[in-house]
């Protein structure tokens, strides 16, 4: 007797979503329900998408603030310093505020965990706040400025950390679409975080001392653009039936994401292109920063969606125990 | 080579892990489970409207829902279904082992005016289970937890501890099996302890206590081990082919669960995960390439640092 694939009668309904083409047919697969298997992480927006931002804004600032104050560019010193200040105080407010118990937040210094990589952020912020916080208090006032040159180049050390360990945070969970990327996402997220500080250098500083942001601004663009790439590559692979790149291109995120990438680029050509201009140079600017917010947000909702759709983790998985038994 | 948990998490000198050995194959769908599971851990309520699941209102694991039974319904051949429709294809359950109890419904054939319509070929099966916490042996919500909320009995279980929780949420993603959620009236985290608070006092969780059918059996893991393995041989001598065992193998991807299951068809009809992989075991790899993209942004402060200014 041939085994028998029940469906219908509630169980194993596959879900359409309305109007939407897909990009390959979609795969058969069993469900309870229609519902999911995991659970949608308990993180809000726009606080922890915007944490993803502004923690790479900040940490990449502090990059781009030590380069800056070495080489002798002290007005995007000055301005690097102060945004990481700004970048990493929103999102300190904006990871208390996401806590189902804010006012047990200073809990996350309870214990050390290296498998957890909210609990080695939690650290890392803790130590890197302060030393941004004295490097920038220390540029505006010129107060102890040798202790504020030694703290710019302390956040210098600490800030990529804060910038790259949220690819890991967001990696490290049953989410399809962030867990199978775990290999290229904190290239991304290095890069679109040196993308965002190169580009508020050259929105906040005079064209003729904006150097180290300008070349900050287009190696990070660059390494955006290609680490994306090949993640959707990855996600795409051809192992699964299940693309689980599909929630990246797809509705309202997919929008998101190929604008950001489309000003990512313009942002790019325009900090190479348009050095002689202020106006370009500070839209340029402008468009990476905004295209580096709209990244990690797309990112952020496609993760979000492969949790709520079963489809997402149950193919993969089934196709993984077969190619297994098929091996034997 | 299984791993001892609690061991591993310090406790010397520990009583055997303890676990669920949850056999669908004799769950009546009673939902006593649920009952005795929110009485004794005092549950709030988790909602009351109509799910249009079956007899599952439930719907699914959560904050304040530590037992969730679930209901399927299938079309399926009645050589499929062997406890009440004897056949060529399955051959009579022996006398020791009591039949499965999916209840086989025989469908009434449209067209009456043909006597051979009448044969019941197809019916409505009807799969009923419970599901929990599975207590993995390797536990990503417990890797996640930043603020060591969530630890390791000396049971081998895991259990969250109300009063350091902060609510991050961390671990509600990290679950493969979406069990652990943050309930909306106090922003923590919570789900089944395995009733730590009984077996601190040698007695038995309440939902395997309320079951009525033994379908919940709780005991020290390896009996419940080769038990189930038993049970399954027993099922497939009757016909029941299609009776697996989830999450009893320590060689898994969450290196076995302290709670598992006796299936009698494959996991994601019941919404479980079909090869569910623990997150933590790619974190390693993770923070290799966060050190490597780290490195990366360092070395660009360097460049810029030495670069000259025009």
């Amino acid at each position: 007797m041939t085994e028998v694939r029940t469906r219908g009668n509630g169980t194993g309904r596959r879900r359409r979503r309305g109007g939407e083409q897909p990009m390959v047919p979609d795969a058969e697969f069993t469900s309870y329900y229609g519902r999911p298997v995991i659970k949608e992480p308990a993180w809000g927006v726009p606080d922890v998408p915007g944490y993803l931002f502004l923690g790479g804004l900040a940490g990449a600032s502090s990059v781009l603030a030590a380069g800056a104050q070495q080489s002798g560019y002290g007005e995007l010193a000055r301005v690097s310093k102060v945004a990481a200040l700004g970048a990493i105080s929103l999102s300190a407010v904006a990871l208390v505020h996401d806590l189902g118990r804010p006012g047990r937040f200073v809990n996350m210094l309870r214990v050390f965990k290296p498998t957890s990589p909210m609990s080695v952020g939690s650290w890392l912020l803790a130590a890197y706040g302060p030393v941004a916080g004295a490097a920038a208090v220390s540029e505006v006032t010129g107060i102890l400025p040798k202790a504020g040159r030694a703290a710019t180049l302390g956040a210098a050390v600490l800030g990529p950390g804060i910038a790259t360990y949220t690819a890991a945070l967001i990696c490290d969970t049953a989410v399809p679409a962030w867990h199978e990327g775990y290999r290229e996402m904190p290239y991304v997220f290095a890069g679109s975080a040196a993308s965002a500080a190169g580009g508020l250098g050259l929105l906040a500083t005079h064209p003729d001392h904006v150097s180290p942001a300008r070349s900050l601004a287009v190696l990070g663009a660059a390494v955006e653009l290609i680490a994306k790439r090949q993640l959707l590559a990855r996600l795409a692979g051809g192992s699964y039936e299940q693309s689980l790149a599909e929630p990246y291109e797809t509705g309202r995120t997919g929008a998101v994401l190929r604008l950001a990438e489309f000003l990512t680029a313009g942002g790019l050509a325009g900090a190479v292109l348009g050095r002689r201009s202020r106006a370009v140079s500070a839209l340029s600017g402008a468009s990476l920063v905004a295209a580096s917010a709209m990244t990690r947000f797309g990112i952020f909702e496609a993760g979000m969606a492969s949790a709520r759709d079963p489809k997402y983790t149950i193919v993969p998985q089934r196709r993984r125990l077969e190619n297994v038994a098929s091996r034997h | 080579m299984s791993i001892d948990p609690a061991a591993r998490a310090g406790h010397l000198d520990h009583p055997p892990r303890m676990g669920f050995f949850t056999d669908t194959s004799v769950c009546i769908g009673c939902k006593a489970c649920e009952v005795a599971c929110k009485e004794w851990n005092a549950v709030p309520e988790d909602g009351l409207s109509l799910s249009g699941m079956s007899y599952d209102n439930t719907v699914g694991l959560g904050a304040s829902t530590w037992r969730h039974v679930a209901f399927i319904e299938q079309v399926v051949p009645a050589s499929r279904v062997l406890s009440l429709v004897p056949s060529d294809n399955a051959p009579a359950a022996p006398a020791t082992s009591s039949p499965p109890t999916a209840l086989f419904i025989p469908s009434l054939p449209a067209d009456t005016s043909s006597p051979s319509a009448l044969a019941p070929a197809e019916g409505v099966r009807w799969l009923m289970s419970s599901d929990v916490c599975k207590h993995c042996t390797e536990s990503a919500c417990l890797d996640v937890c930043p603020t060591g909320a969530l630890f390791r009995t000396e049971f081998g279980t895991v259990v969250v501890q109300d009063d350091v929780c902060n609510g991050c949420g961390y671990c509600v993603g990290a679950c493969p099996f979406g069990v652990i959620a943050r309930r909306e009236q106090d922003g923590q985290a919570h789900k089944c302890t395995l009733c730590y608070d009984r077996l601190g006092a040698g007695m038995e969780p309440a939902c395997a206590k309320a079951c009525p059918t033994k379908s919940i059996q709780f005991g020290p893991l390896d009996e419940l081990r080769e038990r189930a393995r038993l049970r399954v041989e027993d099922l497939h001598a009757a016909g029941q082919e299609d009776a697996q065992l989830y999450l009893d193998d320590p060689a898994d991807g969450i290196g076995g669960g302290g709670a598992f299951f006796l299936l009698l068809d494959e996991p994601e009809v019941y919404g479980l995960p079909p090869d569910p992989v623990v997150t933590t075991r790619d974190l390693p790899a993770m923070w290799r390439h966060v050190g490597m993209a780290a490195a990366g942004l360092a070395a660009a402060a360097i460049a810029l640092g030495f670069g000259r200014r025009r």
